[in-house]
């Protein structure tokens, strides 16, 4: 279901937006528009939807717009051009008293210098939502106190922010926005500020609540790598527009434009590429029970394979069946082909990472099986296969 | 030949919409009559009411308790034991309450003015020039219009101390205003809040320590300006200055301005406390 609903916004920085507003509609590059207007800007007609659950992560280089356009969906800016819907209510029609509440009950905001409030305690700073909101003062407690265990912050709430480090710091700025239970959450660079463990610590903690919590999540960030990880799809701003939007996989693959194959040159591809995107279809396989050691055999043969996946009736993985022993059995005439059958295989599920694919292919002989949760095989993965996938998408590195 | 330019009646003009003031604002200048007279009274009656010996150990015990420092209050106790050894006592709790009463009314009226223009552009950009206006023009010349306001005396005296006391208020609260760090306001803004819960919750309190630099400079000011206003009645230990100056007494002269210094430095260094009180 969509969420937010983004049509061409345009924000413009300046004195005469008007103006500019008419030369960037006739198609002039914005460093034409600042030359002749003086005004700047900011998003030039951009258009994406945000669908209820979802992390959309917008990316770009600083200038490209991107904090620019996550304060236009609560309009902290005020957009120049376009419509902005979240739950199908127009934000721009909204009036000053309806903004407001908009905002306390739509919104939970994360900023990229935490901006904490320096003369409120910590669990003061994470009730400043629902106190603005005028919630009753026990309720509010808790839902504060709830909010910081989240966060794994339980028990700070008496220090000062100046107490606490970056990181800790942060937790408190997204406990804030938490507090609020809201349905979106906007995040401006939230974790740009910290340090690059402490940084990937957060990221991996913002996927496991947003696991539990399935908020609707728009993420700003710099950072490819950020991107592609938290991202279920990633917007790529340039110059206050939208040059590509995607799921990270399409990014990575299938760059739209040659300045987001640049960006996604650098990306370590080893981490972004998952079993699923890696694998192939397996040409066939051998079903326990009705398969033979001889159709098991011929079955190899046809495929050039010295292994053959074995699949029960109900087409979850059994194990797996090698040609040389296989042979032994056609051989000595036997007929149950489970006796050479080995069940001890590696299997990995879909989204495992190519990073990690690495050290369980490296001393396999067969090819790892890639299953579902409910232990379907869904392809293989030969080693060849992992390389040569590195290879296309990495570029020439 | 001669060519005269006609001069422009600039004095006229002033002179003009003072008296047309005199006249039509009686009902403001009755009201603040009102206000400093009994305040002053109200307060000078208090200090007189125990014994010099006594208020002293009072004050003493309430400096240490506010500033828990030691070099502050043994400088209270002996720096007060002196003026009332100098026969100063009266005097010197006369300008104290001169002092306090115009501070009062004078942060009063600066503080949200201070806001209102560290709020409003267009508001600064009025008052900002008024308060150069206010800041360069010699202190004496506050003192002719307080005459046809309020008559020689105290109130007059409290009015000119106003006016030229009252910049730093207005201005340190608006720098304090503008100082609150635009994330801050744009993170309560995010959160829903009003443009009232904005100031009370965040502006004001990120403020306060800039606000209470302001106070602190308008208590100096004021301090400052009562010793010139004893030219038009303010008596204190200004009085005793003019008094000195006039009968060539330069002894007497300096003691009654060591207890200016010695009230400056216990009201500054109280002041500071409570500025840099954190939270």
């Amino acid at each position: 279901m969509e969420k937010i609903v983004i049509k061409n916004v345009v924000k413009i920085f300046g004195d005469h937006p008007k103006k500019a507003l008419d030369l960037l509609l006739q198609g002039e590059p914005i460093s034409e528009i600042l030359n002749k207007t003086g005004n700047v800007v900011g998003v030039a007609d951009v258009s994406f939807t945000v669908n209820e659950g979802e992390i959309v992560v917008v990316m770009g280089l600083s200038g490209s717009g991107k904090s620019t356009l996550v304060r236009c969906i609560n309009r902290l800016f005020e957009p120049t051009a376009g419509e902005i819907y979240v739950d199908g209510q127009d934000v721009c029609q909204l009036g000053t008293k309806e903004l407001r509440d908009f905002r306390r009950q739509k919104f939970g905001m994360v900023f990229q210098n935490f901006a904490l409030f320096p003369h409120r305690s910590v669990i003061n700073n994470v009730e400043f939502g629902l106190e603005v909101q005028g919630a009753d003062k026990a309720e509010m407690r808790q839902k504060a106190e709830t909010a910081l265990e989240m966060v794994g912050l339980k028990g700070w709430g008496d220090k000062y922010p100046s107490e606490l480090s970056g990181g800790m710091q942060q937790r408190v700025g997204l406990a804030r926005a938490l507090a609020l239970d809201p349905d979106i959450l906007l995040m401006d660079e939230a974790f740009s500020a910290l340090d690059p463990l402490i940084r990937r610590d957060m990221q991996d903690e913002l996927i496991n609540l947003q696991q539990s919590m399935q908020k609707t999540i728009v993420f700003i960030s710099h950072d490819l790598d950020e991107a592609l990880k938290i991202g279920d799809r990633l917007v790529i701003l340039k110059d206050g527009a939208v040059v590509q939007i995607g799921t990270p996989e399409e990014i990575l693959t299938k760059p739209a434009t040659e300045y987001v194959r640049k960006f996604v040159e650098e990306v370590d591809i080893t981490k972004v590429l998952t079993a699923e995107s890696v694998m192939k279809k397996c040409q066939d396989v051998a079903y326990l029970g009705s398969d033979g050691p001889n159709a098991a055999l011929r079955k190899m043969k046809k495929n050039a394979i010295a292994s053959l996946f074995v699949v029960k009736k109900d087409h979850s993985l059994a194990g797996i069946v090698f040609a040389n022993e296989v042979r032994d059995l056609v051989d000595k005439g036997e007929s149950d082909l489970s006796i050479v059958l080995h069940t001890d295989i590696q299997k990995v599920s879909p989204d495992t990472p190519a990073s990690e694919l690495f050290p369980i292919m490296q001393d396999m002989s067969y090819p790892v099986a890639v299953v579902n949760e409910n232990d379907r095989l869904l392809g293989i993965i030969v080693k060849g296969l992992l390389f040569t996938a590195i290879a296309e998408r990495g570029g020439d590195t | 030949m001669s060519f005269e330019l006609p001069r422009i009646p600039l004095g006229k003009g002033i002179e003009a919409t003072l008296d047309f003031l005199v006249e039509n604002l009686a009902f403001a200048t009755r009201a603040f009559s009102t206000v400093a007279d009994q305040g002053l009274r109200f307060i000078e009656a208090t200090l007189l009411a125990v014994h010099p010996v006594l208020m002293i150990v009072i004050v003493t015990a309430l400096v240490f308790a506010m500033t828990r420092k030691r070099g502050i209050t043994v400088f209270t106790f002996l720096g007060l034991g002196l003026i009332w050894n100098m026969g100063l006592w009266v005097a010197t709790v006369s300008t104290l309450s001169l002092v306090v009463v115009a501070t009062l009314i004078a942060i009063t009226i600066g503080i949200p003015l201070g806001i209102i223009a560290g709020l409003s552009e267009w508001v600064y950009r009025i008052v900002r020039p008024i308060l150069d206006f206010m800041q360069t023009l010699p202190a004496f010349v506050y003192l002719i219009p307080a005459i046809p306001f309020f008559g020689l005396g105290r109130v007059a005296a409290i009015f000119a101390t106003v006016v030229f006391s009252m910049p730093p208020a207005i201005r340190f609260t608006n720098l304090g205003i503008r100082q609150v760090p635009k994330e801050l306001t744009e993170c309560a803004d995010a959160f829903g809040a009003d443009r009232w819960q904005k100031l009370i919750k965040i502006q004001l309190p990120l403020a306060k320590t800039t606000i209470m630099g302001g106070v602190n400079q308008t208590v100096m000011l004021a301090l400052s300006m009562v010793v010139i206003a004893a030219m038009i009645g303010a008596g204190g230990l200004g009085s005793e200055v003019w008094r000195a100056i006039q009968r060539l007494q330069s002894g007497a002269g300096f003691e009654a301005g060591i207890g200016i210094v010695i009230l400056a430095i216990i009201l500054d260094r109280l002041l500071q406390q409570l500025a840099s009180k954190k939270r």
